[in-house]
């Protein structure tokens, strides 16, 4: 192998994206007097695998849930889609293609796999309820299109076997699988993973990885994700952003950020003298 | 001796002896066990909703009830009594349905994240509220409800059924059979079983949650009015039609506070055990058990099967 192929072997994931989808800019906000996120700005492209990473308590999820709705900055912007807005509210951010999973996973418990991925379709639905109280004409076709549509994500994810299984009992990878499932069901243009792979075992862990891999490529969905694991953001991520306590200290590369100071000094304590 | 004798022989003995009688009893039980599910019902799809147990869903019959007989006093300009009827329903429908975003606007939405125990005080308070707005308008009166439904007797081979109990139970059935397909099959019951289950997920996929309290709310406010109709043709309008609420309590032990089949099968439990009991036990207690028969009934459970006979299991993981 001549020297040249190497060099790019060593970053198979340089994409080159430059269309934002998503644009955060001097985001602030805080609990009482704690302050969560501190003048946080990024942008996300189109089609790129962003990750968030940082020490625990650094904002991260924080940051997820002003993005999807969940919490309201008390200063700075949010663009998504060309729109620029103050903040989010949860249902609009769903109905505009922004879909989620939760570090602890939040799923219908006593639902099956197939209800909880149709959950993920209620947006698209649209017949009035007599119609599907009736189960007649459009209803019934609409409610066959979304569950095939749904049937092509359980095959993509391979969770055929546990379809109508009721989702409390499935083992913890399973479930955070099925949580994939629903957020996929709902046509994302922009895909936000909070810890996907927390708990899971190295094996979990390579599944999870190629199917977020997978998302990206066949579908081009955009995706940002929140992950410790460092050697998996390494790998599947095109650019990084490094938060500590609410503030942001790096962002770029893998590359870049690995070796970046104040990085390492956020992850193993900087020595001060 | 004797005491058992009364309470383990002599029953079967009279029911094997007079069989009329029981099948008589046990019909009786059933209609009066239809209405207990009717009210266990409201109870049951705001619990399973927003995890409220809705104290005023008592009151929501009394006031739906004193409203529909108040319009129709009001608005009796001598047009055909069906015609009165529809137009009065469809009003008090409408009342249900204002009351229900009043009450997510100004009870449920200042109160989100609070404990539980918070919001049920706030029902306690609303159903004070509602007691007294009802008085206000409608005044505190005893009312006779008459919507024109069968009031005489059916004689099959000697077994006397009430034609309005045999209404009570049809509707009642019909209501369930509504409610079924309304969860299983729109797109709103999938949203609101979502709810049900995991807020903050179900706001992840879009879901309106203010949307579906009103939703839930309206429901429960058009259940209490069929509640309240037939309840109130049967013994009037009046202060005690809201505490028939208290008897929906050990249904919902009975059936487990989440089933909707649940409060079904418990109400009829208790509407055909104190029915039996009052009638074939009545050496053992003197009568007048109707009263506790079925709180009696639900201490048993709680002692033996707290989620009730269709509650989801009570798991703890550690």
């Amino acid at each position: 192998m001549a020297p040249d192929d190497m060099q790019t072997a060593g970053s198979v994931h340089r994409r080159l994206f430059d269309e934002a989808i998503l644009k955060i800019e001097n985001v602030e906000l805080g609990f009482g007097g704690v302050k969560a996120i501190n003048d946080v700005s990024f942008d996300v492209n189109k089609g790129e695998i962003r990750a968030i990473i940082g020490p625990n308590g650094a904002g991260k999820s924080s940051m997820l849930n002003v993005i999807n709705g969940f919490y309201k900055p008390q200063a700075g912007w949010i663009t998504f889609n060309g729109q620029r807005m103050q903040s989010m509210e949860p249902h609009f951010a769903a109905s505009s293609g922004i879909a989620r999973t939760f570090q602890n996973i939040a799923l219908f418990r006593g639902m099956s796999t197939l209800d909880n991925l149709m959950t993920g379709r209620l947006l698209k639905m649209k017949t009035n309820f007599f119609a599907q109280c009736f189960y007649f004409g459009a209803a019934k076709r609409e409610e066959l299109e979304n569950r095939a549509f749904v049937e092509n994500i359980i095959d993509f994810l391979e969770i055929q076997a546990i379809r109508r299984i009721p989702v409390g009992r499935l083992p913890y990878g399973l479930q955070k699988r099925v949580e994939l499932g629903r957020a996929l069901a709902m046509e994302p243009k922009i895909l936000l993973l909070d810890e996907p792979m927390a708990g899971m075992n190295v094996e979990e862990k390579q599944d999870m990885s190629r199917f977020i891999l997978d998302v990206n490529e066949e579908f081009g969905t955009t995706i940002v994700l929140i992950e410790h694991d460092m050697g998996v953001v390494m790998d599947i991520s095109d650019r990084v952003v490094v938060l500590d306590y609410g503030s942001k200290i790096a962002d770029g590369t893998p590359d870049d950020v690995r070796s970046d100071q104040r990085v390492i000094d956020a992850y193993l304590g900087a020595t001060h003298d | 001796m004797e005491f058992l004798y009364a309470l383990l022989i002599q029953p079967f003995a009279y029911m094997a002896l007079d069989p009329l009688i029981f099948i008589e009893t046990l019909i009786k039980g059933l209609m009066a066990g239809v209405l207990y599910s009717l009210v266990a019902l409201g109870f049951v799809l705001i619990f399973k909703a927003s995890g409220v147990f809705n104290f005023a869903q008592g009151t929501f019959a009394l006031f739906a009830a004193l409203t529909l007989t108040g319009l129709m006093e009001r608005l009796d300009f001598g047009m055909p009594q069906w015609l009165l009827v529809i137009i009065c329903m469809a009003l008090t429908v409408g009342v249900m349905i204002v009351l229900a975003i009043v009450v997510e606007r100004f009870v449920l939405r200042p109160l989100v994240n609070q404990e539980l125990i918070i919001l049920f005080m706030a029902t306690l308070g609303l159903s004070y509220v509602l007691e007294g707005v009802g008085d206000l308008t409608w005044g505190s009166d005893v009312k006779v409800l008459d919507i024109g439904l069968p009031t005489g007797v059916f004689d099959i081979n000697g077994v006397f059924i009430e034609q309005l109990d045999l209404v009570a139970a049809i509707s009642a059935g019909t209501m369930v059979a509504v409610l079924a397909v309304f969860f299983n099959k729109t797109r709103i019951g999938r949203a609101l079983r979502a709810v049900a289950d995991d807020h903050q997920a179900a706001l992840s996929v879009g879901i309106s949650l203010q949307q579906i309290w009103v939703i839930v709310w309206s429901v429960a406010g058009i259940v209490a009015l069929v509640a309240g109709i037939m309840w109130g043709s049967k013994s009037g309008v009046q202060f005690s039609l809201s505490l028939i609420a208290l008897k929906a309590l050990p249904v919902l032990i009975l059936g487990g506070f989440t089933s909707i089949p649940g409060a079904i099968v418990g109400g009829l439990i208790i509407g055909v055990g104190e029915k039996l009991a009052e009638v074939f036990w009545y050496d053992v207690h003197g009568g007048a058990v109707e009263n506790w028969f079925a709180y009696m009934l639900a201490l048993v459970f709680l002692m033996f099967r707290p989620q009730g006979l269709f509650g989801d299991k009570i798991i703890e993981r550690v």
